[in-house]
């Protein structure tokens, strides 16, 4: 049976609790909207990740953990155990360059981080290809998805606030007037004096971010900061209407006598 | 002359019209319209009041089949359907995650219209895009005492075994003074 959908419908901490719960074996391919992540289970345990094309094999695993130089990648990209993660492994072991240890830090340290960027993305398709396991020569590792899920779950929560905060990306900023504004005595991180040098009533915040390079959640979450702060403000939508209540009502008394009436129905509906 | 009635829900196009037509021994009488919204043009027709089907027990008994309409703006409709009701189904259409929040959202409203047995029918089983069973379980967070049986709403048999699981949790239910 197809497992496939869209992150819209059903984010990735349920599809993550989902494989955890039935301890699923095979691969999981995301395509958001500007890259592929894949992601490897088996029985319901993360042991491998990629991110596009280029990420997952050990040696951009330690490039994106700084514990190998640019050239070092390079030069190791030259030797023929490099097509092989487990010989490559065992190399950089026996070179005294890295310990087992250190290796599988990193791969855990991927994943991890890998695991946190998906659980941001709340646009893209999804499809787990039951029993498909990473090739034989890749360095896998058994994460229990628990604390994933339960930090992705945090995550979300953070996000669902600041959505809550700033709903709507395609309104633009201003900066308050407020007379009491220090803005002099405030210190501003690079990419939140990025996000500050285009806050104009031209530009929306889904624009800044994308002149940044900024995702959503981390967009939102500098404009917030700004905003506690008292930088600035956003020009507000108009309010949302307030969702329908429901009435009670009380429930049908059941009696022994329908227990005759519900086998007259069930032998009715065999006979059919 | 006793009547009784179930009431079969689910979201827009999960095939409630489907289901009550495959087991009705009437021509079901439905209040189907043409669909004016662009965005929910997947089918020619919705149903806006009600489905109507009958499965005539004897000359004492009577079972009323009510499918309620799909779409959230007649949800109006749904606290009418309900009352009364021994049991309710709710069709999923597995091949739609997109549609299992609000499917969710349906089961948990009509629970608190009425806390009557239900079992869910996972529907178009016979698609390939469709999720399983289990897999459906736990996106709808079903809790383990409530069936999720796999359906094809135009296959009579299936049909028939999701409305036998209900009459069962339905018996179960009696049988344990309610505390099931």
């Amino acid at each position: 049976m197809a497992l496939q959908g869209n992150l819209r419908d059903f984010s990735v901490t349920k599809l993550l609790n989902l494989i955890h719960i039935a301890k699923k074996s095979g691969t999981l391919t995301i395509q958001g909207p500007n890259e592929l992540a894949s992601l490897a289970f088996l029985d319901g345990k993360l042991i491998y990740g990629q991110r596009g094309d280029e990420g997952g094999r050990l040696i951009s695993v330690l490039r994106y953990n700084q514990q190998l130089t640019e050239e070092q990648a390079q030069s190791l990209q030259q030797r023929p155990e490099a097509a092989n993660d487990k010989e490559l492994g065992l190399l950089l072991i026996h070179a005294n360059y890295l310990t087992q240890q250190a290796i599988l830090q990193a791969l855990h340290k991927y994943l991890n981080d890998l695991v946190f960027r998906l659980f941001t993305w709340s646009e893209g398709v999804f499809q787990f290809y039951v029993g498909i396991l990473p090739p034989d020569d890749r360095i896998t590792v058994r994460i229990d998805l628990e604390n994933l899920i339960m930090e992705g779950a945090r995550r979300m929560r953070e996000f669902e606030q600041l959505q809550e905060e700033i709903p709507n990306l395609d309104l633009a900023l201003k900066f308050t007037d407020r007379p009491d504004a220090r803005l002099r005595n405030i210190n501003l991180s690079v990419e939140e004096w990025r996000v500050v040098s285009y806050i104009s009533p031209k530009n929306t915040m889904r624009q800044i971010a994308r002149a940044n390079r900024l995702s959503e959640i981390d967009l939102r979450r500098i404009v917030y900061g700004l905003m506690q702060a008292g930088v600035v403000e956003i020009l507000l939508p108009e309010g949302m209407p307030p969702p329908p209540a429901f009435a009670k009502i009380q429930p049908m008394p059941k009696t022994a006598e329908q227990a005759g009436l519900i086998r007259r129905l069930a032998e009715r509906i065999r006979s059919l | 002359m006793q009547t009784v009635k179930m009431v079969v829900t689910g979201p827009f196009n999960s095939g409630k019209t489907a289901f009550i037509r495959s087991i009705s021994e009437i021509e079901v009488v439905s209040t189907e319209r043409k669909i004016s919204l662009e965005v929910e043009k997947v089918k020619e027709t919705t149903t806006v009041a009600m489905d109507f089907g009958r499965i005539t027990v004897d000359d004492d008994l009577v079972l009323y089949l009510f499918g309620t309409p799909g779409q959230k703006r007649f949800d109006f409709m749904w606290e009418i359907l309900s009352e009364g009701m021994l049991g309710f189904v709710v069709i999923v259409d597995s091949s739609r995650p997109e549609t299992f929040r609000e499917a969710r959202f349906i089961l948990d409203t009509f629970r608190a219209y009425a806390p009557t047995p239900y079992v869910v029918a996972a529907n178009k089983q016979d698609i390939s895009e469709a999720w399983s069973v289990e897999d459906l379980r736990i996106a709808l967070k079903l809790d383990p005492s409530v069936r999720c049986i796999p359906c094809v709403a135009g296959d009579k048999e299936k049909v028939k075994g999701v409305l036998l699981e209900l009459l069962n949790s339905i018996l179960q239910e009696i049988e344990s003074g309610g505390k099931s």
